[in-house]
Protein backbone atom coordinates (compact mmCIF):
# COMPACT_ATOMS: atom_id res chain seq x y z
CA UNK A 1 0.00 0.00 0.00
CA UNK A 2 1.30 3.47 -0.91
CA UNK A 3 -0.26 7.16 -1.28
CA UNK A 4 -0.24 8.51 -5.10
CA UNK A 5 -0.48 12.41 -5.33
CA UNK A 6 -1.17 13.55 -8.78
CA UNK A 7 1.06 16.90 -9.61
CA UNK A 8 -0.40 19.38 -11.88
CA UNK A 9 1.62 21.12 -14.43
CA UNK A 10 0.79 24.69 -15.62
CA UNK A 11 3.40 25.76 -18.26
CA UNK A 12 5.90 23.02 -16.61
CA UNK A 13 5.72 24.54 -13.32
CA UNK A 14 4.05 23.65 -10.11
CA UNK A 15 1.64 25.94 -8.46
CA UNK A 16 1.97 26.39 -4.12
CA UNK A 17 -1.56 23.86 -4.28
CA UNK A 18 0.44 21.67 -5.63
CA UNK A 19 3.07 21.91 -3.11
CA UNK A 20 0.21 21.59 -0.44
CA UNK A 21 -1.07 18.45 -2.31
CA UNK A 22 1.83 16.97 -1.84
CA UNK A 23 2.59 17.92 1.84
CA UNK A 24 -0.94 16.73 2.93
CA UNK A 25 -0.09 13.57 0.67
CA UNK A 26 2.86 12.80 2.74
CA UNK A 27 1.36 13.73 6.24
CA UNK A 28 -1.07 10.75 5.10
CA UNK A 29 1.64 8.35 4.27
CA UNK A 30 2.77 9.25 7.56
CA UNK A 31 -0.20 8.55 9.19
CA UNK A 32 -0.14 5.34 7.75
CA UNK A 33 2.69 4.32 7.95
CA UNK A 34 3.49 4.11 3.88
CA UNK A 35 5.59 5.93 1.31
CA UNK A 36 4.58 8.51 -1.46
CA UNK A 37 4.56 8.44 -5.00
CA UNK A 38 4.28 11.69 -6.96
CA UNK A 39 2.59 11.29 -10.74
CA UNK A 40 3.37 14.16 -13.41
CA UNK A 41 1.74 14.20 -16.76
CA UNK A 42 2.75 16.56 -19.15
CA UNK A 43 6.49 18.68 -20.32
CA UNK A 44 8.16 19.39 -17.12
CA UNK A 45 12.21 19.38 -16.22
CA UNK A 46 13.85 17.42 -14.02
CA UNK A 47 14.55 20.23 -11.78
CA UNK A 48 11.08 21.24 -11.28
CA UNK A 49 9.98 17.66 -10.38
CA UNK A 50 12.84 17.37 -7.83
CA UNK A 51 11.24 20.53 -6.08
CA UNK A 52 8.52 17.42 -5.35
CA UNK A 53 11.23 15.56 -2.86
CA UNK A 54 11.56 18.79 -0.65
CA UNK A 55 7.93 18.31 0.48
CA UNK A 56 8.29 14.26 0.82
CA UNK A 57 7.67 12.89 -2.71
CA UNK A 58 10.70 10.25 -2.64
CA UNK A 59 9.44 8.57 -5.71
CA UNK A 60 7.98 10.32 -9.02
CA UNK A 61 6.54 8.74 -12.14
CA UNK A 62 6.69 11.23 -15.06
CA UNK A 63 4.47 11.06 -17.71
CA UNK A 64 5.92 12.61 -20.40
CA UNK A 65 4.13 11.62 -23.54
CA UNK A 66 3.54 14.12 -26.50
CA UNK A 67 -0.21 13.04 -26.99
CA UNK A 68 -0.99 14.28 -22.89
CA UNK A 69 0.89 17.38 -23.11
CA UNK A 70 -2.97 19.03 -23.18
CA UNK A 71 -5.32 18.04 -19.97
CA UNK A 72 -7.65 15.61 -21.19
CA UNK A 73 -9.81 14.14 -18.68
CA UNK A 74 -10.37 10.80 -19.75
CA UNK A 75 -6.83 10.13 -20.72
CA UNK A 76 -5.03 11.63 -17.33
CA UNK A 77 -7.63 9.66 -15.12
CA UNK A 78 -6.41 6.60 -16.85
CA UNK A 79 -2.82 7.82 -16.26
CA UNK A 80 -3.72 8.38 -13.06
CA UNK A 81 -5.84 5.12 -12.34
CA UNK A 82 -2.56 2.81 -13.54
CA UNK A 83 -0.20 4.50 -11.14
CA UNK A 84 -2.21 3.76 -8.53
CA UNK A 85 -2.00 0.26 -9.73
CA UNK A 86 1.70 0.24 -10.24
CA UNK A 87 2.11 1.83 -6.63
CA UNK A 88 -0.55 -0.11 -4.94
CA UNK A 89 -2.21 2.79 -3.86
CA UNK A 90 -5.17 2.97 -2.25
CA UNK A 91 -5.00 6.65 -1.53
CA UNK A 92 -4.72 9.31 -4.18
CA UNK A 93 -4.54 12.99 -3.49
CA UNK A 94 -5.33 15.94 -5.84
CA UNK A 95 -5.89 19.15 -5.56
CA UNK A 96 -9.20 20.41 -5.84
CA UNK A 97 -8.64 22.99 -8.80
CA UNK A 98 -10.66 23.51 -11.27
CA UNK A 99 -8.89 20.65 -13.17
CA UNK A 100 -8.46 18.24 -9.96
CA UNK A 101 -12.60 18.74 -10.24
CA UNK A 102 -13.26 17.13 -13.48
CA UNK A 103 -10.30 14.58 -12.61
CA UNK A 104 -10.77 13.31 -9.31
CA UNK A 105 -14.61 11.83 -10.01
CA UNK A 106 -13.06 9.92 -12.78
CA UNK A 107 -10.31 8.73 -10.82
CA UNK A 108 -12.54 7.24 -8.54
CA UNK A 109 -15.14 5.40 -10.91
CA UNK A 110 -11.89 3.93 -12.60
CA UNK A 111 -10.93 2.72 -9.10
CA UNK A 112 -14.32 2.13 -7.94
CA UNK A 113 -13.48 4.67 -5.11
CA UNK A 114 -15.39 6.22 -2.58
CA UNK A 115 -14.66 10.72 -3.14
CA UNK A 116 -13.89 13.56 -0.49
CA UNK A 117 -13.64 16.75 -2.66
CA UNK A 118 -13.07 19.70 -0.92
CA UNK A 119 -11.09 18.54 1.42
CA UNK A 120 -10.15 20.53 4.76
CA UNK A 121 -8.26 18.72 7.09
CA UNK A 122 -5.94 15.60 7.06
CA UNK A 123 -8.26 12.54 7.19
CA UNK A 124 -8.96 10.72 10.87
CA UNK A 125 -8.18 7.30 11.19
CA UNK A 126 -11.08 6.17 13.89
CA UNK A 127 -11.06 2.55 15.02
CA UNK A 128 -10.50 1.41 11.28
CA UNK A 129 -12.52 3.76 9.56
CA UNK A 130 -11.17 6.63 7.03
CA UNK A 131 -12.56 10.23 8.08
CA UNK A 132 -12.62 12.97 6.27
CA UNK A 133 -13.88 16.50 6.42
CA UNK A 134 -14.86 18.73 3.58
CA UNK A 135 -16.86 21.69 3.00
CA UNK A 136 -20.53 21.68 2.49
CA UNK A 137 -24.00 23.97 1.65
CA UNK A 138 -21.24 26.17 0.77
CA UNK A 139 -19.35 26.96 3.59
CA UNK A 140 -22.48 26.78 5.76
CA UNK A 141 -21.47 23.84 7.26
CA UNK A 142 -18.63 21.13 7.03
CA UNK A 143 -19.40 17.15 6.48
CA UNK A 144 -17.77 14.33 7.86
CA UNK A 145 -17.68 11.49 5.49
CA UNK A 146 -16.17 7.97 6.19
CA UNK A 147 -14.71 6.61 3.01
CA UNK A 148 -15.87 2.64 3.04
CA UNK A 149 -14.17 1.68 -0.17
CA UNK A 150 -10.61 0.01 -0.25
CA UNK A 151 -9.40 2.74 -2.90
CA UNK A 152 -9.58 6.57 -2.00
CA UNK A 153 -9.60 9.80 -3.51
CA UNK A 154 -9.14 13.06 -1.17
CA UNK A 155 -9.24 16.14 -3.85
CA UNK A 156 -7.72 18.75 -0.99
CA UNK A 157 -9.02 22.79 -1.10
CA UNK A 158 -6.94 25.31 -1.48
CA UNK A 159 -5.35 26.82 1.39
CA UNK A 160 -6.83 24.41 3.54
CA UNK A 161 -3.47 22.51 4.61
CA UNK A 162 -0.80 24.49 3.66
CA UNK A 163 2.69 23.67 2.45
CA UNK A 164 4.89 21.40 4.99
CA UNK A 165 8.44 20.86 4.19
CA UNK A 166 9.72 17.20 4.67
CA UNK A 167 12.75 16.79 2.45
CA UNK A 168 14.28 13.50 0.61
CA UNK A 169 15.71 13.18 -2.78
CA UNK A 170 12.88 12.19 -5.58
CA UNK A 171 13.69 9.37 -7.39
CA UNK A 172 12.50 10.40 -10.81
CA UNK A 173 10.61 7.32 -12.77
CA UNK A 174 10.09 7.74 -16.73
CA UNK A 175 6.56 6.11 -16.56
CA UNK A 176 4.39 5.20 -19.68
CA UNK A 177 0.71 4.04 -19.24
CA UNK A 178 -1.43 2.78 -22.23
CA UNK A 179 -3.60 5.32 -23.31
CA UNK A 180 -6.45 4.29 -25.53
CA UNK A 181 -7.43 6.51 -28.56
CA UNK A 182 -10.88 7.21 -26.95
CA UNK A 183 -9.52 8.45 -24.17
CA UNK A 184 -8.02 11.42 -26.39
CA UNK A 185 -11.87 12.05 -28.01
CA UNK A 186 -11.88 15.60 -26.13
CA UNK A 187 -9.63 18.05 -28.18
CA UNK A 188 -7.45 21.19 -26.86
CA UNK A 189 -7.96 23.71 -29.26
CA UNK A 190 -6.83 26.67 -27.38
CA UNK A 191 -5.60 27.91 -24.03
CA UNK A 192 -5.97 31.39 -22.69
CA UNK A 193 -4.21 32.23 -19.58
CA UNK A 194 -3.82 35.72 -18.26
CA UNK A 195 0.19 35.52 -16.99
CA UNK A 196 -0.35 39.05 -14.91
CA UNK A 197 -3.32 37.99 -12.83
CA UNK A 198 -3.58 36.29 -9.79
CA UNK A 199 -6.04 32.66 -10.16
CA UNK A 200 -8.41 33.27 -7.93
CA UNK A 201 -9.86 30.24 -6.47
CA UNK A 202 -5.99 29.22 -4.90
CA UNK A 203 -5.05 33.19 -4.11
CA UNK A 204 -3.89 34.08 -0.59
CA UNK A 205 -4.92 37.07 -0.77
CA UNK A 206 -8.17 38.57 -2.84
CA UNK A 207 -9.80 42.05 -2.74
CA UNK A 208 -13.58 41.44 -3.65
CA UNK A 209 -15.82 44.90 -4.75
CA UNK A 210 -19.60 45.14 -5.21
CA UNK A 211 -22.29 47.32 -6.43
CA UNK A 212 -20.76 50.12 -3.66
CA UNK A 213 -18.33 50.97 -6.51
CA UNK A 214 -21.30 52.53 -8.80
CA UNK A 215 -19.96 51.42 -12.12
CA UNK A 216 -17.05 49.38 -13.76
CA UNK A 217 -14.89 52.58 -14.55
CA UNK A 218 -14.09 52.78 -10.88
CA UNK A 219 -12.46 49.00 -10.44
CA UNK A 220 -8.99 50.91 -11.06
CA UNK A 221 -8.62 51.66 -7.79
CA UNK A 222 -9.39 47.77 -6.48
CA UNK A 223 -6.76 46.74 -9.06
CA UNK A 224 -4.30 48.98 -7.43
CA UNK A 225 -4.67 47.55 -4.15
CA UNK A 226 -4.94 44.08 -5.47
CA UNK A 227 -2.10 44.63 -7.28
CA UNK A 228 0.14 46.33 -4.53
CA UNK A 229 -0.91 43.25 -2.30
CA UNK A 230 -0.58 40.48 -5.24
CA UNK A 231 -3.85 39.51 -4.58
CA UNK A 232 -6.68 38.28 -6.80
CA UNK A 233 -9.42 40.23 -7.73
CA UNK A 234 -12.88 39.46 -6.84
CA UNK A 235 -16.53 40.62 -7.31
CA UNK A 236 -19.75 40.21 -5.87
CA UNK A 237 -23.13 38.28 -7.92
CA UNK A 238 -25.06 41.78 -8.82
CA UNK A 239 -21.68 43.34 -10.32
CA UNK A 240 -20.88 40.24 -12.58
CA UNK A 241 -25.00 39.99 -13.45
CA UNK A 242 -25.00 43.60 -14.65
CA UNK A 243 -21.19 43.00 -16.73
CA UNK A 244 -18.86 45.41 -14.69
CA UNK A 245 -16.62 42.01 -14.34
CA UNK A 246 -16.39 37.95 -15.49
CA UNK A 247 -18.22 35.79 -14.38
CA UNK A 248 -15.14 34.35 -13.23
CA UNK A 249 -14.39 37.02 -10.82
CA UNK A 250 -18.00 36.07 -9.25
CA UNK A 251 -17.36 34.77 -5.44
CA UNK A 252 -19.96 33.52 -2.96
CA UNK A 253 -22.74 30.83 -3.06
CA UNK A 254 -23.63 30.32 -6.99
CA UNK A 255 -20.08 31.62 -7.80
CA UNK A 256 -16.78 30.25 -6.59
CA UNK A 257 -16.12 29.89 -3.19
CA UNK A 258 -12.20 30.90 -1.93
CA UNK A 259 -10.86 30.79 1.54
CA UNK A 260 -8.02 32.85 1.57
CA UNK A 261 -5.91 34.28 4.58
CA UNK A 262 -6.88 37.99 3.78
CA UNK A 263 -10.89 38.43 2.10
CA UNK A 264 -11.42 42.13 1.78
CA UNK A 265 -14.97 42.94 0.73
CA UNK A 266 -15.60 46.95 -0.61
CA UNK A 267 -18.69 48.11 -1.10
CA UNK A 268 -20.35 44.66 -0.46
CA UNK A 269 -23.30 44.01 1.44
CA UNK A 270 -22.72 40.72 2.59
CA UNK A 271 -26.06 38.64 1.65
CA UNK A 272 -26.28 34.88 2.68
CA UNK A 273 -24.78 33.88 -0.57
CA UNK A 274 -22.07 35.50 -0.64
CA UNK A 275 -21.18 34.77 2.60
CA UNK A 276 -21.85 31.53 2.43
CA UNK A 277 -18.89 31.23 -0.70
CA UNK A 278 -15.98 33.06 1.69
CA UNK A 279 -17.32 32.75 5.64
CA UNK A 280 -14.00 30.09 5.68
CA UNK A 281 -11.30 33.20 4.93
CA UNK A 282 -8.89 33.24 7.86
CA UNK A 283 -9.69 37.31 8.00
CA UNK A 284 -12.22 39.01 6.77
CA UNK A 285 -12.03 42.74 6.32
CA UNK A 286 -15.40 45.02 5.31
CA UNK A 287 -15.47 48.57 4.18
CA UNK A 288 -19.13 49.63 3.60
CA UNK A 289 -20.84 52.76 4.57
CA UNK A 290 -23.86 51.92 5.92
CA UNK A 291 -22.87 50.62 9.83
CA UNK A 292 -26.06 48.64 9.18
CA UNK A 293 -24.66 45.99 6.41
CA UNK A 294 -25.15 42.23 7.30
CA UNK A 295 -21.21 41.67 6.51
CA UNK A 296 -19.58 43.33 9.75
CA UNK A 297 -21.34 40.80 11.62
CA UNK A 298 -18.60 38.20 10.37
CA UNK A 299 -15.51 40.52 9.82
CA UNK A 300 -12.59 40.81 11.44
CA UNK A 301 -11.67 44.31 10.85
CA UNK A 302 -14.08 46.93 9.47
CA UNK A 303 -14.32 50.42 8.50
CA UNK A 304 -17.60 52.19 7.81
CA UNK A 305 -17.04 54.66 5.32
CA UNK A 306 -17.25 55.56 1.69
CA UNK A 307 -14.93 53.16 -0.48
CA UNK A 308 -13.92 56.44 -2.89
CA UNK A 309 -11.87 58.04 0.05
CA UNK A 310 -10.86 54.78 2.22
CA UNK A 311 -9.28 52.85 -0.60
CA UNK A 312 -7.04 55.44 -1.92
CA UNK A 313 -5.80 55.81 2.14
CA UNK A 314 -5.16 52.05 2.20
CA UNK A 315 -3.27 52.47 -1.28
CA UNK A 316 -0.93 55.18 0.04
CA UNK A 317 -0.53 53.09 3.44
CA UNK A 318 0.08 50.10 1.34
CA UNK A 319 2.68 51.73 -0.58
CA UNK A 320 4.50 53.65 2.05
CA UNK A 321 4.61 50.05 3.81
CA UNK A 322 6.02 48.84 1.37
CA UNK A 323 8.48 51.31 0.83
CA UNK B 1 -30.88 15.58 -31.00
CA UNK B 2 -31.71 14.57 -27.38
CA UNK B 3 -30.15 16.06 -24.73
CA UNK B 4 -30.18 14.72 -20.72
CA UNK B 5 -30.29 17.27 -17.92
CA UNK B 6 -29.57 16.17 -14.50
CA UNK B 7 -31.37 18.13 -12.05
CA UNK B 8 -30.73 18.26 -8.12
CA UNK B 9 -33.76 19.13 -5.55
CA UNK B 10 -31.72 21.34 -2.93
CA UNK B 11 -32.37 23.85 -0.55
CA UNK B 12 -33.07 27.50 -1.38
CA UNK B 13 -29.68 29.60 -1.73
CA UNK B 14 -31.52 31.51 1.19
CA UNK B 15 -32.12 28.46 3.82
CA UNK B 16 -30.46 28.55 7.57
CA UNK B 17 -28.64 25.20 7.97
CA UNK B 18 -29.47 23.49 10.63
CA UNK B 19 -28.93 19.21 11.48
CA UNK B 20 -30.69 16.75 13.64
CA UNK B 21 -30.26 13.21 15.20
CA UNK B 22 -27.04 14.68 17.11
CA UNK B 23 -25.76 16.18 13.94
CA UNK B 24 -26.24 13.41 11.38
CA UNK B 25 -28.71 14.08 9.15
CA UNK B 26 -29.42 17.99 7.22
CA UNK B 27 -32.98 19.31 9.12
CA UNK B 28 -35.58 19.55 6.06
CA UNK B 29 -38.43 21.07 8.62
CA UNK B 30 -39.59 24.54 6.78
CA UNK B 31 -36.85 24.46 4.16
CA UNK B 32 -38.09 25.45 0.37
CA UNK B 33 -36.43 22.90 -1.81
CA UNK B 34 -35.88 24.14 -5.44
CA UNK B 35 -33.82 22.91 -8.71
CA UNK B 36 -29.90 23.86 -8.15
CA UNK B 37 -29.05 26.85 -9.41
CA UNK B 38 -26.31 25.73 -11.56
CA UNK B 39 -28.68 22.69 -13.11
CA UNK B 40 -31.39 25.47 -13.91
CA UNK B 41 -28.40 27.16 -15.85
CA UNK B 42 -27.78 23.50 -17.83
CA UNK B 43 -31.51 23.31 -18.85
CA UNK B 44 -31.50 26.72 -20.20
CA UNK B 45 -29.07 26.16 -22.17
CA UNK B 46 -30.74 22.47 -22.99
CA UNK B 47 -33.71 24.76 -24.16
CA UNK B 48 -31.46 27.14 -26.30
CA UNK B 49 -29.94 24.16 -28.37
CA UNK B 50 -33.24 22.52 -28.93
CA UNK B 51 -35.35 25.51 -29.13
CA UNK B 52 -37.30 25.73 -33.36
CA UNK B 53 -37.87 21.68 -33.14
CA UNK B 54 -34.28 21.06 -33.07
CA UNK B 55 -34.46 18.36 -30.49
CA UNK B 56 -35.68 17.42 -27.11
CA UNK B 57 -34.49 17.58 -23.18
CA UNK B 58 -35.26 15.66 -20.96
CA UNK B 59 -34.67 16.21 -17.19
CA UNK B 60 -33.41 13.57 -14.92
CA UNK B 61 -33.19 13.54 -10.73
CA UNK B 62 -32.53 10.59 -8.34
CA UNK B 63 -34.81 10.97 -5.69
CA UNK B 64 -38.08 9.80 -3.99
CA UNK B 65 -41.75 11.52 -4.93
CA UNK B 66 -40.93 14.35 -2.63
CA UNK B 67 -38.71 16.02 -5.24
CA UNK B 68 -41.34 15.97 -7.92
CA UNK B 69 -42.34 19.68 -7.65
CA UNK B 70 -38.37 20.57 -8.39
CA UNK B 71 -38.73 18.26 -11.29
CA UNK B 72 -41.95 20.12 -12.91
CA UNK B 73 -40.44 23.20 -12.23
CA UNK B 74 -38.06 22.07 -14.66
CA UNK B 75 -40.49 21.13 -16.82
CA UNK B 76 -42.01 24.32 -16.52
CA UNK B 77 -38.85 26.10 -17.15
CA UNK B 78 -39.19 24.32 -20.13
CA UNK B 79 -37.87 20.49 -20.13
CA UNK B 80 -39.88 18.15 -22.50
CA UNK B 81 -40.33 15.17 -20.07
CA UNK B 82 -38.80 13.89 -16.93
CA UNK B 83 -37.49 11.01 -15.33
CA UNK B 84 -37.49 10.35 -11.71
CA UNK B 85 -35.11 7.24 -10.64
CA UNK B 86 -36.71 6.32 -7.09
CA UNK B 87 -34.15 6.38 -4.70
CA UNK B 88 -32.75 8.79 -1.69
CA UNK B 89 -29.54 10.02 -3.24
CA UNK B 90 -27.61 9.03 -0.91
CA UNK B 91 -23.74 10.34 -2.50
CA UNK B 92 -22.76 11.49 -6.05
CA UNK B 93 -21.27 8.21 -6.96
CA UNK B 94 -24.67 6.44 -6.26
CA UNK B 95 -26.53 9.37 -7.99
CA UNK B 96 -23.90 8.81 -10.90
CA UNK B 97 -24.41 5.41 -12.02
CA UNK B 98 -28.01 5.85 -11.51
CA UNK B 99 -27.79 8.58 -14.40
CA UNK B 100 -25.34 6.66 -16.72
CA UNK B 101 -27.54 3.50 -16.29
CA UNK B 102 -30.85 5.29 -17.53
CA UNK B 103 -28.41 7.10 -20.47
CA UNK B 104 -27.42 3.91 -21.37
CA UNK B 105 -30.83 3.11 -23.30
CA UNK B 106 -31.64 6.54 -24.06
CA UNK B 107 -29.20 7.34 -27.08
CA UNK B 108 -28.87 11.27 -25.78
CA UNK B 109 -26.49 13.08 -27.59
CA UNK B 110 -25.09 14.95 -24.56
CA UNK B 111 -25.62 14.72 -20.79
CA UNK B 112 -25.18 18.29 -18.88
CA UNK B 113 -25.31 19.21 -15.40
CA UNK B 114 -24.54 22.05 -12.99
CA UNK B 115 -21.25 22.67 -12.37
CA UNK B 116 -21.87 21.66 -8.90
CA UNK B 117 -24.80 20.90 -6.20
CA UNK B 118 -25.28 24.13 -3.90
CA UNK B 119 -25.90 21.54 -0.97
CA UNK B 120 -23.10 18.59 -0.97
CA UNK B 121 -20.91 21.04 -2.98
CA UNK B 122 -19.73 18.14 -4.86
CA UNK B 123 -18.66 18.97 -8.64
CA UNK B 124 -18.68 14.77 -9.25
CA UNK B 125 -21.46 14.03 -11.16
CA UNK B 126 -20.73 15.05 -14.65
CA UNK B 127 -17.45 13.60 -14.65
CA UNK B 128 -18.46 10.38 -12.97
CA UNK B 129 -21.57 9.72 -15.61
CA UNK B 130 -18.50 10.21 -18.16
CA UNK B 131 -16.75 8.10 -16.50
CA UNK B 132 -19.41 5.01 -15.70
CA UNK B 133 -20.31 5.43 -19.46
CA UNK B 134 -16.82 5.88 -20.75
CA UNK B 135 -17.20 9.32 -22.40
CA UNK B 136 -15.74 12.64 -22.50
CA UNK B 137 -16.77 14.95 -19.70
CA UNK B 138 -15.75 18.19 -19.51
CA UNK B 139 -15.54 19.83 -16.32
CA UNK B 140 -16.76 24.17 -15.54
CA UNK B 141 -17.92 24.73 -18.61
CA UNK B 142 -18.13 28.65 -19.16
CA UNK B 143 -19.65 28.22 -22.75
CA UNK B 144 -21.48 25.32 -25.38
CA UNK B 145 -22.18 25.34 -28.74
CA UNK B 146 -22.95 22.65 -31.25
CA UNK B 147 -23.26 22.09 -34.83
CA UNK B 148 -25.51 18.88 -34.73
CA UNK B 149 -22.39 16.42 -34.29
CA UNK B 150 -19.19 18.43 -32.74
CA UNK B 151 -19.67 20.69 -29.56
CA UNK B 152 -17.32 23.54 -28.97
CA UNK B 153 -16.54 23.81 -24.94
CA UNK B 154 -15.18 27.00 -23.32
CA UNK B 155 -13.60 25.54 -19.71
CA UNK B 156 -12.66 27.49 -16.93
CA UNK B 157 -8.79 27.19 -15.97
CA UNK B 158 -6.64 28.75 -13.23
CA UNK B 159 -6.11 32.33 -14.70
CA UNK B 160 -7.97 31.36 -18.06
CA UNK B 161 -9.76 29.59 -20.13
CA UNK B 162 -9.29 26.74 -22.56
CA UNK B 163 -11.51 26.11 -25.63
CA UNK B 164 -12.21 21.72 -26.20
CA UNK B 165 -14.28 20.32 -28.74
CA UNK B 166 -15.56 16.88 -28.73
CA UNK B 167 -17.35 14.99 -31.36
CA UNK B 168 -20.21 12.53 -30.45
CA UNK B 169 -21.83 11.68 -27.04
CA UNK B 170 -20.31 13.59 -23.75
CA UNK B 171 -21.56 14.86 -20.57
CA UNK B 172 -20.54 18.49 -19.58
CA UNK B 173 -21.23 20.42 -15.80
CA UNK B 174 -21.97 24.06 -16.73
CA UNK B 175 -21.67 26.95 -14.86
CA UNK B 176 -22.41 30.94 -14.98
CA UNK B 177 -21.91 32.08 -18.72
CA UNK B 178 -23.60 29.05 -20.17
CA UNK B 179 -26.93 30.51 -20.39
CA UNK B 180 -29.13 32.99 -18.63
CA UNK B 181 -31.58 30.79 -15.99
CA UNK B 182 -35.03 30.96 -17.93
CA UNK B 183 -37.97 31.97 -15.32
CA UNK B 184 -40.75 29.69 -16.32
CA UNK B 185 -43.89 31.23 -17.63
CA UNK B 186 -47.33 30.91 -16.71
CA UNK B 187 -47.77 28.91 -20.11
CA UNK B 188 -44.80 26.53 -19.07
CA UNK B 189 -46.10 25.89 -15.59
CA UNK B 190 -49.65 25.02 -16.35
CA UNK B 191 -47.65 22.83 -19.41
CA UNK B 192 -45.65 21.54 -17.10
CA UNK B 193 -48.77 19.46 -15.16
CA UNK B 194 -49.28 17.13 -17.92
CA UNK B 195 -45.57 16.41 -19.18
CA UNK B 196 -44.67 13.26 -18.61
CA UNK B 197 -42.77 12.04 -16.06
CA UNK B 198 -41.54 8.33 -15.82
CA UNK B 199 -40.53 6.94 -12.57
CA UNK B 200 -37.44 4.36 -12.95
CA UNK B 201 -36.78 1.69 -9.77
CA UNK B 202 -32.81 1.82 -9.11
CA UNK B 203 -29.90 0.21 -9.78
CA UNK B 204 -27.88 -1.93 -6.63
CA UNK B 205 -24.24 -0.30 -6.53
CA UNK B 206 -22.10 -0.75 -3.69
CA UNK B 207 -21.43 1.90 -0.99
CA UNK B 208 -18.28 3.67 -1.37
CA UNK B 209 -18.85 7.09 0.96
CA UNK B 210 -21.21 7.99 3.72
CA UNK B 211 -21.39 10.94 5.31
CA UNK B 212 -21.60 10.33 9.19
CA UNK B 213 -21.63 13.78 11.13
CA UNK B 214 -21.93 17.62 10.56
CA UNK B 215 -20.76 20.18 11.82
CA UNK B 216 -21.65 24.14 11.59
CA UNK B 217 -18.66 26.52 11.27
CA UNK B 218 -17.15 28.08 14.99
CA UNK B 219 -18.57 31.89 14.96
CA UNK B 220 -16.35 34.41 14.45
CA UNK B 221 -15.02 36.91 16.83
CA UNK B 222 -16.44 40.76 17.02
CA UNK B 223 -15.53 43.12 14.23
CA UNK B 224 -12.68 45.56 15.33
CA UNK B 225 -14.09 48.79 13.82
CA UNK B 226 -11.49 51.51 12.50
CA UNK B 227 -12.34 54.64 12.00
CA UNK B 228 -12.48 55.84 8.42
CA UNK B 229 -10.20 58.92 8.95
CA UNK B 230 -7.69 56.30 10.30
CA UNK B 231 -8.70 53.75 7.37
CA UNK B 232 -4.20 53.65 6.89
CA UNK B 233 -4.18 51.82 10.18
CA UNK B 234 -5.48 48.59 8.92
CA UNK B 235 -2.84 48.37 6.49
CA UNK B 236 0.04 47.82 10.15
CA UNK B 237 -2.93 46.12 11.97
CA UNK B 238 -2.94 43.07 8.71
CA UNK B 239 0.60 43.26 8.87
CA UNK B 240 1.41 43.26 12.92
CA UNK B 241 -1.82 41.36 14.34
CA UNK B 242 -3.51 39.78 11.33
CA UNK B 243 -0.02 39.13 10.08
CA UNK B 244 -1.59 38.35 6.63
CA UNK B 245 0.07 40.53 5.24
Amino acid sequence: MSVLVYVEQVDGKFKKSVFEAVSYAKAIADKTGTSLTAVSIGNVADSELQELGKYGAAKVLNVASAELKNFVNQAYAAVIAEAAQKESAEVIVLSNSFTGKGLAPRVAVKLKAGLVDGAVELPQLDGGKFLVKKGAFSGKAFAVAELISANKVIALNPNAFGVKESPVTATIEAFSPAVQPTDLAAIVKEIVRATDKVSLPDAELVVSAGRGLKGPENWGMIEELAGLLGAATACSKPVSDADWRPHSEHVGQTGIAISPNLYIAIGISGAIQHLAGVSSSKVIVVINKDPEAPFFKVADYGIVGDAFEVVPKLIEALKAHQA
Amino acid sequence: MKILVCISNVPDTTTKITFTNDNTQFNTAGVTFIVNPYDEIALSRAIELCAGGKGTVTVINVGESATEPTIRKALAIGADDAVRIDAAPRDAYFTAFQIAEYAKEGNFDMILTGRESIDYNGAQVAAMVGGFLDIPSISIIKKLDYDGTTATLEREIEGGKEVVTVTGKFVASCAEGVAVPTIPTMRGIMSARSKPLVVVAAQPIEEVIKVVQFETPPARGTVKLIPAEEAASLISLLHTEAKVI
